[in-house]
């Protein structure tokens, strides 16, 4: 049990410095624009709330948040069930486990841009391998750069190559922590493979699972470098998630007080949901 | 158990496509890309590795993103110790709003504060410094690595701190000789995480970064716009950015399922 004592702030201290220093100076600037309009020449003048009150209104926002929970919400559909399957049918022991658990690894330690651009040359049409296996092999219309739907399911199909191995690790992982004896119980039971999928890895699962959802939302939701190399938020808009377009506001059009407005209303979102996700996984702990 | 091990295999296969179609490009010439489709390379060339070996602004770039990654992953995993341990250990004012509070800045956007980042750095002067980016990347990994290191010491029983304060031990003494050798793999891991995250992570380090520090990943950029297309090159600018991490996993590998469950099963 842990026991009471105040002096363990003592030990806090380096983190707290260090993470407030590049927590709260960037955020107090952010919220300093928030409420101001400039025109330049570092001349600022007091506007409220007005910027929230435009940036929640305006279509631009809306759709681009729209986009944000469709994206999220897909590659959670599809993520976390692959994760598990995968998962379930891995090897428990032998010489394969480390080898399966190091490439699918892999496409995690690779930097953000570079998946972007391996993801682009491998779907061109005519040069790259899906693209022309899509396009000249199979015979289907594919092209990313021009048809929005094709570069949905471009970057979709990116983000589930490039994260579902996080799944299959998480879950893995609260899969070899299960004794044989729970098996072999089940066995003498007669139980079948659903039961003992349903009764005794699924309960396993449940805390690592609450993890690799709140880190894949987290994740998803803060998304910017690979869409933004891949496709740059187009063909069009159609695949500007709210990072993008955040950038695209801040940088591109240098609009700081809107942008700025706009990153403290995204984050109050992300915050919002993971706190839910956190509270359901820290329930689960103190049980 | 054959029919089943297919699920994997499949999977494996669908992740190396994409990674070998990236090294394929990497060993072809410019010309041959653009002038059609091809599986292996015709003319297999190193020109592309050649190039990025000899140019100082090529290697340079692999040199600078190694330097920040080592400072930040042992910046991070210093800084949380102590913290993890106080999670771990003691029940204090604050402490449950405090971790939360952590985890937050993990859910913050990147893209939200570049700008802030730049303009902090800036005024302090240490805007393209190795240091910068260190500092810039602990937002993230030192949560995360709090995290990690929380979820491994809190499997160690309290006996053992109990024992070694009884034998004499200090405080500094024990956690050092005693402690640490005992949470290696929870280090390792984090250590581990720490490394991915500030490796793969490019935003921030190229808002941050001008000249002297330059991240591999700004090179690339500029590469591609200046230069047309040169493909052939960025595959393999590409390929060589795998490698660090792909060394590096090779060590945790029998620690990573645990670690990626951040100690918690």
């Amino acid at each position: 049990m842990r026991t009471e004592n105040q002096k363990a702030w003592f030990f806090v201290l380096p983190v707290l410095a260090l993470v407030a220093f590049n927590a709260l100076v960037p955020m107090m600037t952010v919220v300093n624009y928030s409420v101001q309009e400039t025109f330049g020449n570092n001349q600022f003048f007091w506007e409220g709330l007005g910027w929230f009150e435009q940036i929640l209104r305006s279509d631009r926002f809306q759709a681009a948040l729209g986009r944000q929970f469709l994206f999220t919400f897909m590659i959670l559909l599809i993520e976390v069930p692959l994760g598990i399957i995968v998962a379930l049918s891995m090897p428990r022991k032998g010489f394969w486990v480390p080898v399966c658990l190091v490439l699918m690894a892999l496409p995690m330690l690779i930097p953000w841009n570079v998946v972007g651009s391996m993801w682009n040359i491998f779907t061109l049409p005519k040069i790259g391998l899906m693209g022309y296996f899509l396009n000249d092999v199979l015979g289907i219309n594919y092209d990313m750069t021009q048809q929005p739907l094709s570069a949905w399911i471009t970057v979709i199909v990116m983000d589930v190559w490039h994260w579902t191995s996080l799944v299959v690790l998480l879950c893995y992982a609260g899969l070899v922590s299960i004794p044989d004896a729970y098996y072999q119980a089940a066995k003498i039971d007669g139980a079948s493979p659903w039961s003992v999928f349903r009764y005794i890895q699924l309960p396993k699962m449940k805390t690592v699972l609450t993890i690799a959802v709140l880190l894949r939302f987290m994740d998803s939701f803060n998304i910017y470098t690979e869409p933004f190399v891949l496709t740059g938020g187009g063909p069009g808009n159609s695949t500007t998630l709210l990072s993008i377009d955040l950038v695209k506001i801040a940088l591109g059009q240098f609009d700081l007080g809107p942008a700025a407005a706009m990153s403290l209303i995204y984050f109050a979102i992300t915050l919002l949901v993971s706190w839910v996700f956190y509270t359901l996984m820290t329930k689960d702990d103190a049980q | 158990m054959k029919k089943r091990s297919l699920i994997p295999i499949l999977y494996i296969a669908f992740l190396m496509l994409p990674i070998y179609w990236l090294v394929a490009m990497s060993f072809k010439t410019t010309n041959e890309i653009l002038s059609g489709f091809s599986l292996f390379p015709q003319t297999f060339t190193l020109e592309n590795y050649i190039t990025i070996f000899t140019d100082p602004t090529w290697y340079w770039g692999y040199i600078n993103s190694i330097i920040y990654v080592t400072i930040n992953t042992v910046l991070s995993v210093c800084v949380a110790l102590p913290a993890a341990y106080a999670f771990s250990r003691y029940r204090f004012l604050g402490d449950k709003q405090l971790f939360f509070w952590l985890l937050t800045n993990r859910m913050a956007p990147a893209a939200v504060f570049a700008l802030p980042f730049f303009q902090l750095y800036s005024s302090i002067h240490l805007f393209d410094t190795y240091l910068a980016v260190a500092l810039a990347h602990t937002l993230f990994n030192v949560p995360l690595a709090v995290w990690i290191l929380e979820g491994f010491m809190r499997g160690i029983p309290k006996e053992l701190d109990e024992t070694a304060y009884v034998d004499g031990y200090s405080f500094p003494r024990f956690f050092v000789t005693i402690f640490l050798p005992n949470i290696k793999a929870g280090v390792g891991v984090a250590a581990f995480f720490c490394f991915m995250f500030s490796w793969v992570e490019m935003l921030l380090a190229k808002t941050l970064t001008a000249v002297e520090a330059k991240p591999i990943a700004a090179v690339m950029t500029r590469t591609a716009s200046s230069a047309g297309y040169e493909l052939g090159l960025l595959a393999a600018a590409g390929t060589l950015t795998i490698i660090p991490g792909a060394i590096v996993i090779w060590f945790v590998r029998n620690y990573i399922a645990r670690g990626f469950a951040m100690g918690r099963v």
